[in-house]
């Protein structure tokens, strides 16, 4: 389709603005632009039908199904959307005088409450807009810690090797020195592996429980228990938490900070890759370095970014909880894990899972036999997949299994729908043997074929040029 | 009770046997049992209808008081928006998607976030825009992290830099066990002399903000050719109404252009959702960091546009990724690409002029007044710092007609105003501020 600078024509516009009421200012011609930029002009009808064109181009949650693995596609709840629209909180200026914004202090206040209870902490920052910026606001709260007691020489941070990659990215953002360990072959911690590198030089531990397998680690208080008694902290990656929620507990776990992804466990849409928020918890012992804002909030804190983060993304999670509430939220968790077991049941016999037993919300297929017989790998199943209108799994993630495919089907899908996928799943595991080739070339029917993204990084063509 | 769960408890059954087992609780059998929380331990309070939920959310809007004139900006602009850019981000598909992984299912987005950095290179000047990170403030502390070698650690911020970015640029060092300082003001101004002072061999950039927290123009080109002789690079933040109108950074020599998108359509939101952008020379475009779209072909020669440059990021490079950044606000970049395509560069500068225009009109209104007087000499854009007496008094007697006034800040008000008020409601605003000091 045409880009909206190619549609653009110059002198056509739409009027938004009265006419001036005052006298103008020039702006000192040392200080003036030259040359007008080049944005589009187009009729607003034009501008209109150039983004719902756009949009027909967009597979959402609520388009079909959205099995990817790790990032809890569930379906988003249109009231959150409704709320978040609501003039009193959309038309609130962050430093309007405390005393006209009550309501604000009251959703935080609220979202606070009812995430420290979910999670087991003491206290929670909404500053963080992501996932990862939350990991890097979380970090800093142990690294504040051990300074704060004079400590220095904690110079390491543990990650798994099965960890997302923004983990040791973010200990590495923090100043630290990033010990990878071995997972055990059953995907969990190898404690073991844990015992040799924890020392004085152990900052903390960063994982994700269930892991990014999807296994629930069994031995989470012996792993947090040897991390403490070397006097490192515990990093809670809360990007699983919605095989627990109000199940079990982080804190319970033995973990002294968590991020939370508002945008996966807690239903607010991820609008094409933001915005989120990355809600961080913590004990009392790691509340006094929680971030706020130099603007809003009085004494010397850390700050990841500005005012109190993304406030709307807070309401919409806000009325999720209410809406869930006490058996919801729970009744929530377990379906998410019953939806997974039931899928990786229906596909038994195809697709070899990574770790054939129970699993958490989500489960990893290992298509690397299947590959070495048929020739199709697992890029090859999620491009066809396309085809049927399924969003393709996480691919080639976590590292540690070659030919990842990984599958959440989050809890708001149906019976019919988990069927469906499992048909088709089979499906294209009989095709791989029949039509290799078929499958190489997928998809077949979708907006756009396969692209070069080698071309892409070789030759970057970054922004439209006349 | 609502939650989103379609299954009945007889398809649930029916799924337990096909697993094989008989409870959702052998589910949770690697679970230690002293943790697990049986049916009803959760203490939070019981689930509500969405009528129910409805009601008591609106009731908590309703304690907010929504202002229908505002003349504080620092920081979050009320700017008109057009009812079209409210519309169009709220259609589930963009609402709804993930991240743009799957490339033959994700164009739409793509489209956008390659649209929203042609506007952005546009706007600044610059060569390469990425696809957006969380707001203004943490695009500044990302710049400076990009200008950081092993040679050059140390980062230089203008005192007159909005507080909150100066702070979260100060953390994000903090992170890297990095030095910031702070480079003194003068008369509300980034002091020239002072700067060349601070500029040793082991700065790596410099940030100013463009026009400043003050409201005032900096001096921006002297300050760049002293970073540029000290061999720093130099960074400028800038708000992007005044972008329509004012010299490109990439004319005021910045090496990188970033700052808070807010302005751009999105509503005040108490601080958020907002989005920062970031733009910056080829030269530097492998060292920038989050998400970036290019354009390529498909396997039939169709233009089609991909997530690239992903060998500077954390999935691949992990603790050696220079950013663990790996999403964008791409709602807020549609929005954002949205609001620039309807307003157009005519009606983008229109905005600035009238923000300027209302702005001065209120400044010399205000001076008018006994008492009154500027804080700074300098040129400003559409904020403006007033000393006058009695200043907690005037700013309540306008929160009681409707208005919220300026921000109290160190030893004055700072006053904002945009196209979005009527020289009505200033001279309103004026004349309460008048019947103060006079009383």
């Amino acid at each position: 389709m045409k880009l909206i600078f190619e549609k653009s024509v110059p002198g056509r516009s739409h009027q938004y603005l009265p006419k001036c009421d005052v006298d103008g200012v020039r702006l000192p011609e040392n200080l003036s632009r030259t040359h007008a930029p080049k944005l589009p002009e187009l009729s607003e009808t034009d501008l209109s039908r150039h983004y719902t064109e756009l949009n027909r181009n967009v597979h959402g949650v609520n388009s079909g199904f959205y099995p990817l693995g790790s990032c809890t596609m569930k379906y988003n709840p249109r009231i959150n959307e409704e709320m978040a629209a609501l003039p009193g909180f959309t038309g609130i200026h962050p430093l309007a005088p405390a005393h006209t914004t009550r309501g604000a202090q009251e959703v935080l206040e609220v979202s606070r409450q009812l995430l420290c209870e979910i999670t087991g902490m003491d206290d929670m920052t909404f500053q963080p807009a992501a996932g990862a910026h939350g990991e890097f606001a979380g970090v800093l709260l142990i690294k504040q810690y051990h300074h704060a007691r004079g400590d220095f020489k904690r110079t390491k941070i543990i990650v798994p090797d099965s960890a997302h990659g923004t983990n040791p990215a973010t200990a590495a953002m923090c100043g630290y020195t990033v010990v990878n360990i071995p997972s055990a072959p059953n995907g969990c911690v190898d404690l073991e592996a844990l015992k040799q590198v924890l020392g004085e030089d152990t900052a903390g531990l960063m994982l994700t429980n269930p892991n990014t397998v999807g296994i629930f680690d069994e031995n989470i208080l012996e792993i947090t228990r040897l991390v403490h008694e070397a006097g490192g902290l515990c990093y809670y990656d809360g990007a699983n938490l919605n095989a627990v929620m109000g199940v079990v507990r982080p804190g319970d776990m033995g973990f002294d900070c968590v991020h939370l992804n508002l945008h996966k466990t807690f239903s607010t849409p991820h609008g094409g890759g933001g915005p989120g928020s990355g809600a961080v918890g913590c004990k009392a012992h790691l509340a006094p370095f929680l971030p706020k804002s130099a603007m809003m909030d009085e004494g010397e804190h850390i700050q990841v970014r500005s005012f109190a983060g993304n406030f709307l993304v807070v309401v919409k999670a806000m009325t999720y909880i209410l809406t869930l509430g006490r058996e919801g939220i729970p009744e929530a968790a377990k379906n998410a894990v019953l939806n997974a077991n039931y899928l990786q049941a229906k596909l038994k016999g195809t697709f070899t899972p990574a770790f054939d037993r129970i699993c958490m919300h989500e489960f990893v297929l290992d298509l690397s036999s299947f590959r070495k017989e048929t020739g199709v790998s697992a890029l090859d199943v999620a491009k066809t997949l396309i085809d049927y209108g399924m969003h393709p799994p996480t691919m080639y993630f976590p590292l540690i299994v070659h030919e990842a495919l990984m599958l959440e089907p989050t809890e708001t899908e149906s019976v019919e729908t988990l069927d469906w996928a499992a048909e088709v799943l089979r499906k294209l595991y009989a095709l791989a043997y029949e039509d290799p080739e078929y499958m190489h070339n997928a998809p077949h029917n979708a907006q756009i074929a396969r692209p070069d993204e080698v071309r892409a990084a070789r030759n970057p063509i970054l922004r439209y040029q006349a | 009770m609502a939650s989103y769960i379609p299954s009945t408890h007889p398809e649930r059954q029916a799924m337990l046997r096909a697993v094989g087992v008989e409870s959702l609780r052998e589910l949770y059998r690697d679970v230690p049992e002293a943790m697990y929380l049986e049916d009803g331990a959760l203490n939070i309070p019981e689930g509500l209808s969405e009528a129910e939920v409805c009601r008591k959310v609106t009731a908590m809007a309703a304690k907010n008081h929504v202002f229908p004139t505002v003349l504080r900006g620092a920081g979050a602009y009320d700017h008109y928006i057009p009812s079209i850019v409210k519309y169009i981000p709220a259609k589930e598909e963009f609402l709804t998607a993930y991240t743009p992984y799957q490339a033959e299912m994700s164009q739409g987005i793509l489209q956008s976030i390659f649209e929203y950095q042609t506007d952005i290179c546009e706007l600044t000047g610059m060569d390469v825009s990425n696809a957006s990170v969380y707001d203004g403030a943490s695009a500044a502390a990302e710049a400076a992290a990009m200008c950081r070698d092993r040679k050059r650690r140390v980062t230089l911020i203008s005192g007159a830099a909005h507080p909150d970015t100066i702070n979260t640029v100060r953390t994000y060092c903090y992170g890297t066990n990095d030095e910031l300082r702070v480079i003194p003001v003068k008369d509300g101004k980034t002091d020239l002399e002072a700067l060349r002072g601070l500029l040793t061999a082991d700065v790596a950039s410099v940030y100013v903000q463009q026009p400043n927290f003050f409201g005032l123009f900096e001096d921006t080109e002297e300050l760049g050719k002293l970073t540029h002789e000290a061999g720093a690079m130099y960074i400028l933040g800038c708000n992007p109404i005044a972008l329509a109108i004012m010299k490109t950074p990439a004319e005021q020599g910045a090496d990188i252009a970033v700052g808070e998108g807010q302005p751009l359509g999105m509503p005040l939101s108490y601080g958020g959702p907002y989005l920062g952008f970031m733009a910056t020379t080829t030269k530097h475009m492998r060292k920038l960091p989050g998400r970036i779209v290019g354009q390529t072909v498909d396997a039939k020669g169709e233009r089609a546009f991909v997530l690239s440059l992903q060998a500077r990021e954390q999935h691949i490079r992990r603790e050696k990724a220079s950013s663990n950044i790996c999403s964008n606000q791409a709602l807020c970049a549609l929005t954002a690409g949205l609001y620039m395509s309807a307003m157009g560069a005519e009606g983008m500068a229109e905005a600035a002029r009238q923000s300027m225009a209302k702005a001065h009109y209120l400044a010399n209104a205000l001076c008018a007044l006994p008492g009154v007087s500027m804080k700074y000499s300098g040129a400003y854009f559409h904020e403006f710092v007033t000393v006058m007496p009695k200043s907690e008094e005037v700013l309540r007697a306008l929160e009681e007609a409707e208005i919220l006034g300026g921000l109290p800040v160190e030893g004055g008000i700072l006053w904002c105003a945009t196209e979005k008020v009527t020289r009505e409601e200033l001279d309103r605003a004026v004349s309460i501020v008048k019947e103060v000091l006079s009383a």
